[in-house]
């Protein structure tokens, strides 16, 4: 594989001290808050048996109650804002929110649009933040690596 | 005790002439009062007769021209009284809650004591004349009382017409049955017939019991006979369809036990294999209609049809197991089916209450428009969900225990080496499992759509408690399901002497041993009390260490998850209809609803569509399919007789002219 390191990855500073008790598993329940997919089919990829998130014990789930965090892609549309909000309202406590891709951080090129709401940010607070456009699969392993190391 | 026997005519009469004349706000005052004084009398005289074992008789020549009034009552007709006095008096506390929402009116202030009174008499009735006057009182009554809201819908008046014509057909056939058994023993009181029955030739017999079960069939809502239960049982006040259904459609088996085991003796196995086959039926149809009903009162109504079927089922069988020799067993079995008739009085009682409470809060029974109701009435809701818990045979309640029972009958009768009964008692036990499946259908329909969830109607969502005294009256009853459930011993005596007599044996088939009961000839005993300690214990467990747990972390409470979703709309809930779609796929072929799928199209051009419009309809088979052609057929008769009839004056002189020729050239 000729792949380039792992770009350095943001992560906002207000951690909590408990986010770090995920050792060696992360279920993560994912919001398309408007996305345009580029994000989905990198995120799709990371559990392509070339990636294989699976075996850090990271995992796709079917509700926000049996998730550890919240997995947000794409600028928070108005009609997503609301299931936004509910989304990480029903994740259990501590409830960790990633924006992952450029357009969650700062709503990238659909800054201003007419139906948009804002960056995750301006909806919920959010406590990893992964960059690109869309992210590399390699990145976004890494960044979720650091939230629940081996 | 025979003054107590005297005093619930009397108290009956008094209600009935004091309904009718006192005015209108103390009206259901004098009549309740009246009904509770009669249900009294018959509850002291019943317990007592069915506890010593002893008869108390009455007879008059004075009442009835000619014949007299012979009153019997022994301990087979004393728990039929005493369960019609128990709805009776809970229906009368009911009654006085309701009629602040809508006063009684005069007439059925009267007919509510008369028909009250003449069920509280007829188990008792000894000779053919008193029983039948009983008998024909009860259904004119009811048949007024049925009419109640007449002016609210032409539904009411096509309800009452079908019942008037069935239960009519059952009188004329009982009466038959009996005016045939009494012509043939030379007496009409009971005591003569029991005396002289067996002399009479089998083929007699036969007819005599056919004709009664028929009759008594279709007062006790057997299928094919059931039609008027449904439209009737809906139509009628729920007091009514109470009284009807928890107290009237019992005197059906009344009657067949007493024509079939008292008056007869008992018979060949072929009367009580077609009890046992039209029981099943019974209780597969009812059960299934119930299931895909969306109205809650004919849900009700039909599971109705389904208990009586499981009853008639433990008759038969005793009846069966008699005839082919194994007493016990067959003791054991009308001891279960003595059990879920009373069973099935409190449960549906108290079903049939509440759902009036229902309709008193909302003004509809529609499952479909229900909803969310446990919120916003939360006693009358609590009193149902009983209901519902003991209908559907769960421990800890009272449905549990006497199903259970019947279950232990059929599987002893497989025991016995007649190849009927072993091909017999698996139908029944198919019939019992395939029953208990879709009544719990049925029932979580009714409660969860009705009760749980979100208002489905702007109607559901201003329900409110009714008054107090309704949910004393169906409370009553709720409280009897517990008790019946909980400390079955309480009711093992009673039912004993019952079997004793119906059986003529003169042991016990369950005993009791401390507060379990235990099945003569067998091995093990059923303690209902220890399975209500241990469930009640093991649900306290479970909220001790729940409460335990959450004290140790802090509780966040959240709204339920429902995909992130903005907006719940009644529409987007599941109704009963969706609830009940699958059963009625499956079960297409028993109940054929006819379908109407309308499709217009644009005028332009066919394949542009402009609406579709689907509906069915769920009605009842047996009435299109059975009684729709014998309508066409009399219709049709009819008609042909309008050639004779046709209005001319003329023509009826030339009949006259004709007659006279005819009479005077044969009469020479």
């Amino acid at each position: 594989m000729t792949e380039s390191a792992p770009r350095p990855v943001e992560t906002v500073e207000q951690h909590r001290s408990d986010l770090l008790n995920l050792r060696g598993s992360l279920q993560l329940r994912h919001v398309d808050a408007g996305s345009c997919n580029g994000c989905e089919m990198e995120i799709a990829s990371i559990f392509s048996p070339v990636y294989d998130a699976e075996q850090y014990g990271i995992r796709l789930v079917a509700s926000p109650r049996h998730a550890d965090a919240a997995l947000v892609t794409g600028p928070v549309t108005k009609n997503m804002a609301g299931p936004l909000r509910r989304t990480i309202e029903a994740l259990g406590a501590p409830a960790v929110v990633i924006a992952i891709g450029d357009c969650a951080r700062d709503c990238g090129v659909f800054a201003g649009a007419y139906g948009v709401e804002g960056s995750v940010t301006d909806v919920t607070e959010v406590h990893l933040e992964i960059p690109g456009c869309p992210p590399a699969p390699a990145d976004i392993i890494a960044a979720l690596r650091r939230l629940s190391p081996a | 005790m025979t003054i107590w026997l005297a005093a619930i005519a009397l108290f009956g009469l008094t209600g009935a002439v004091g309904g009718t004349l006192a005015p209108a706000r103390w009206r259901v005052i004098v009549v309740s009062a009246c009904t509770v004084a009669a249900a009294t009398s018959a509850l002291v005289v019943s317990i007592n007769v069915l506890h010593t074992g002893h008869v108390v008789s009455l007879a008059t020549s004075r009442l009835l021209p000619f014949t007299g009034v012979q009153l019997h009552l022994d301990p087979m007709g004393a728990l039929f009284v005493a369960i019609t006095a128990v709805v009776a008096v809970a229906v009368a506390l009911y009654n006085v809650g309701y009629a602040a929402h809508q006063p009684m009116t005069r007439s059925s202030a009267c007919a509510f004591a008369i028909f009250v009174t003449s069920m509280l008499l007829v188990p008792a009735a000894w000779s053919v004349t008193t029983f039948l006057f009983g008998w024909e009182l009860m259904a004119v009554a009811s048949l007024v009382l049925v009419l109640t809201d007449h002016r609210r819908s032409p539904n009411v008046r096509s309800a009452a017409i079908w019942y008037a014509v069935l239960t009519q057909i059952g009188a004329a056939s009982i009466a038959f049955a009996l005016v045939l058994l009494a012509a043939q023993t030379g007496g009409q009181g009971f005591t003569v017939m029991v005396l002289h029955s067996a002399a009479a030739s089998p083929w007699l017999r036969g007819t005599v019991f056919m004709l009664a079960l028929a009759g008594f069939a279709s007062k006790a809502g057997v299928v094919p006979l059931h039609v008027w239960l449904p439209k009737a049982h809906a139509e009628a006040p729920s007091a009514v369809s109470a009284l009807m259904s928890a107290a009237m459609v019992n005197l059906g088996i009344y009657g067949i036990l007493r024509v079939g085991d008292t008056l007869l003796g008992g018979g060949p196995s072929w009367w009580w294999i077609t009890v046992i086959v039209l029981g099943v039926a019974s209780a597969i149809y009812g059960s299934i209609h119930a299931a895909t009903s969306t109205d809650l009162k004919r849900l009700l109504a039909y599971s109705t049809a389904d208990n009586i079927g499981l009853v008639m089922i433990a008759v038969g069988t005793a009846g069966l197991l008699t005839a082919t020799g194994h007493p016990s067993y067959a003791a054991l079995a009308l001891f279960a089916g003595m059990f879920h008739l009373v069973n099935h009085a409190v449960f549906k009682g108290t079903l049939f209450l509440s759902a009036g409470s229902v309709q008193y809060a909302t003004g509809t029974r529609d499952l479909d428009q229900l909803g969310g109701l446990f919120t916003r009435m939360p006693i009358a809701s609590t009193i149902f969900a009983v209901g519902t818990v003991a209908i559907t045979a769960l421990p800890p309640l009272c449905g549990f225990v006497s199903e259970w029972l019947l279950l232990q009958s059929l599987l002893h009768g497989l025991s016995s080496s007649v190849t009927v009964s072993v091909v017999l008692m698996p139908l029944g036990v198919a019939a019992l499992a395939l029953t208990g499946g879709l009544t719990a259908a049925a029932f979580v329909k009714a409660f969860g759509v009705g009760f749980l969830g979100i208002a489905r109607s702007p109607a559901a969502a201003d329900a409110h408690e009714p008054p107090r005294l309704m949910n004393v009256g169906s409370g009553l009853l709720a409280s009897l399901c517990v008790l019946f459930g909980v400390v079955p011993v309480v009711m093992v005596g009673p039912l004993n002497s019952v079997v004793r007599v119906a059986q003529s044996t003169a042991g016990s088939i369950v005993g009791s041993r401390g507060e379990a009961l235990a099945i003569a000839n067998t091995r093990g005993v059923f303690d209902p009390t220890f399975i209500a300690l241990a469930l009640v214990t093991s649900m306290l467990a479970v909220l001790g260490a729940r409460r335990y747990v959450s004290r140790r972390h802090a509780v966040r409470r959240a709204p339920v998850w429902g995909c992130g979703r903005e907006l719940q709309t009644p529409r987007m809930t599941y109704t009963a209809t969706s609830f009940a779609e699958p059963l009625q796929r499956v079960f297409d072929d028993v109940l054929q609803p006819s379908r109407d799928l309308d499709v217009s199209h644009r005028g332009e051009s066919r394949y542009f569509v402009e609406s579709v419009r689907f509906g069915t309809r769920g009605g009842d088979a047996f009435e299109r399919l059975l009684y729709q052609p014998v309508f066409a057929l009399v219709r049709g008769a009819a008609n042909k007789a309008r050639l004779l009839q046709n209005g001319s004056v003329h023509r009826y002189l030339a009949y006259g002219l004709g007659a006279l020729v005819v009479v005077l050239v044969f009469a020479r």
